[in-house]
């Protein structure tokens, strides 16, 4: 298998703390990586740093081989890298069915076609199977304000999958979701990771969902990797322990 | 404006058009004057809207545009070029500069971004007045002449006023495409969330400059509509305070809502006139009409209409779902 997203030596320090110090690590073909640590340790900095929300103090993000660094998040989306923030991010005026389609219409044609084209882009029936696949076919005409937060949550990771996305990075999609719609969203991942052959890196503090998801875990502390591996070692590995609860 | 059924809507709308075509008919010269004003303040504050209402970009800048349209309205037609042409060159031209006054944008937002625009509505007055070889400096341009459309004279007040309505209609239709298109919804989001925007591919750059150079580009139209109407300009009706007029229409009628700067301008242009029985007291009632309006509904007079259909909807969903629990718990 071969890496997807190569990471060497990634740093970011805002002012005097460095929050990233020089973390390296791939992510393969088709895998699933969870990325896990302490609150603080640096995970969503690492995931801004790679998407090029900010721009690293130091080191290289490649894709597919290629150097990607200090690209806009526009232009690695458009290269196939999506992602979910930590927080909600949907938009709550627009239906369910019209928030999937801005969410793939970028995808579609030219900034040309998209002002004299269809509404919809094409993506009617894109959006109308992803609603499906996420089981909101009774909401898609609902502005997505008025759905549960469990719900919006669906609705945020369908989104990062309307563009059809190569590698796509879940900031924490666990946070706040109900035990049912979680084996629901994990079914929904697991299902999308083997039949598109996309492939994943998450950030949870889940641990049952991580482990059960993930191929690989990494483990970070204060801004460095501590520990990387299947999630079984990576359970009994004693300077995980020691991060996680202390002395 | 959802939740209206939609044959009303349409009859409405056909109303609203036969109105404006047919009412203006028996109209004097004064009463046409204004309405042509109407329409062409309509078109210039659907620009500002664009900008502001849709793509959440504050200008201060929008009267500066009308200006310009104006100015290369009225120089071409007095040097014999058609209005249609004119209107393309002014199109052409506050689009560029639109474009060029959106770089600031990328960079700075909000209070710091309408500080950047005001200052350009100040650098466009002062060379509006103090370039006389093109502009004829304090004196402006007079005699500005009316096109003749098919062999039909537009000098009249009435012929004018339609088409100052036509004009009004293409670019009603132009922009209500354009909102509807992904490119109003890439403006929507680039207002609402510019970070997640990025993240779905959406070029926030691109569009944030599209937004500047398409409604400046409409306040351009209206200015080059706008010199033949008075047939005479000079820079100063296109200072600062003609760009604070557009934001308060665009605001009072409802930002971000499509029929907004069509009630606002209407509020803009006509409620003075009506206020003017009071004579010395007319513009105090107005500002203080505005004030309340604001208070009571920030979101403009739309805003008003939109809460209650959304109060509306609220209900009906949730006695759908009183309904299905009480059908639940009598199935059990």
């Amino acid at each position: 298998m071969s890496a997807v997203l190569e990471v060497t030596d990634i740093k970011k320090s805002f002012g005097g703390i460095t929050a990233v110090d020089g973390v390296s690590f791939d992510v393969r073909e088709g895998e699933i990586l969870g990325l896990i640590g302490p609150n603080g340790c640096g995970k969503s900095t690492l995931f801004n740093c790679i998407l090029g929300q900010l721009t690293p103090s130091g080191g290289e993000v490649k894709l597919d081989g290629k150097v990607v660094t200090g690209l806009r998040p526009s232009e690695l989306n458009k290269l196939g890298v999506s992602r979910t923030f930590q927080l909600l991010q949907v938009f709550p005026k627009l239906s369910v069915r019209e928030n999937l389609i801005l969410a793939g219409q970028e995808h579609q044609g030219n900034m040309a076609s998209r002002l004299v084209g269809r509404s919809d882009a094409g993506l009617t029936d894109t959006a109308n199977q992803m609603i499906g696949f996420f089981k909101l076919d009774h909401l898609a005409a609902e502005p997505a304000g008025g759905l549960s937060y469990g719900q919006q949550k669906l609705l945020d990771a369908a989104m990062a999958f309307m563009g059809g996305p190569r590698l796509v990075l879940l900031d924490e999609p666990a946070g706040g979701v109900n035990p049912t719609m979680l084996s629901d969203l994990k079914e929904r991942l697991v299902a999308i990771n083997r039949e598109k052959n996309a492939t994943f890196v998450v950030i949870e503090h889940n641990m049952e969902f991580v482990m059960s998801l993930c191929s690989r875990v990494m483990v970070m502390a204060e801004g460095k990797v501590l520990a990387m591996g299947r999630p079984d070692e990576v359970r009994k590995n004693p300077a995980v322990i020691d991060a996680y609860l202390g002395h | 404006m959802s939740g209206f059924a939609k044959p009303l809507k349409i009859a409405l709308g056909l109303i609203v058009i036969a109105g404006l075509i047919v009412v203006p008919m028996n109209f004097n010269r004064y009463g046409l004057f204004i309405l042509s004003q109407w329409a062409v303040m309509t078109i210039a504050a659907m620009g500002l809207n664009l900008t502001l209402g849709y793509a959440g970009q504050v200008s201060l800048a929008q009267g500066a545009f009308v200006g310009i349209g104006a100015y290369a309205s009225a120089i071409m037609t007095t040097h014999g070029w058609p209005l249609p042409v004119a209107i393309v060159v002014a199109i052409v031209l506050a689009f560029a500069v639109g474009r060029v006054l959106g770089y600031p944008a990328l960079r700075v937002q909000h209070h710091y971004l309408a500080f950047v625009t005001l200052a350009f509505s100040t650098l466009a007055f002062l060379v509006f007045r103090n370039e006389s070889w093109l502009t004829g400096g304090i004196y402006g341009i007079s005699n500005i002449p009316r096109p003749h459309f098919f062999g039909i004279a537009t000098n009249k007040p009435l012929p004018f006023y339609y088409v100052c309505l036509g004009s009004l209609a293409i670019v009603s239709i132009a922009v209500w495409w354009l909102i509807r298109s992904p490119w109003g919804r890439a403006f929507m989001a680039l207002r609402e969330n510019p970070l997640r925007a990025q993240s779905l591919g959406i070029d926030t750059r691109r569009y944030t400059l599209m937004a500047f150079a398409l409604g400046s580009a409409l306040g351009g139209v209206a200015g080059a509509l706008y010199a033949p109407l008075t047939q005479y300009i000079d820079p100063v009706p296109f200072n600062l305070s003609l760009s604070l007029d557009l934001l308060m229409m665009v605001i009072v009628g409802g930002a971000g809502f499509y029929f907004g700067p069509f009630l606002g301008a209407m509020i803009a242009v006509l409620l003075p006139e009506w206020l003017r029985f009071t004579e010395g007291y007319y513009l105090m009632l107005y500002a203080i009409a505005v004030m309340a309006l604001l208070i009571w509904s920030p979101t403009g007079i739309l805003g008003i209409l939109d809460r209650y259909l959304a109060e509306r909807r609220t209900r009906a969903a949730s006695a759908l779902r009183a309904v299905a629990k009480s059908w639940l718990e009598t199935a059990q």
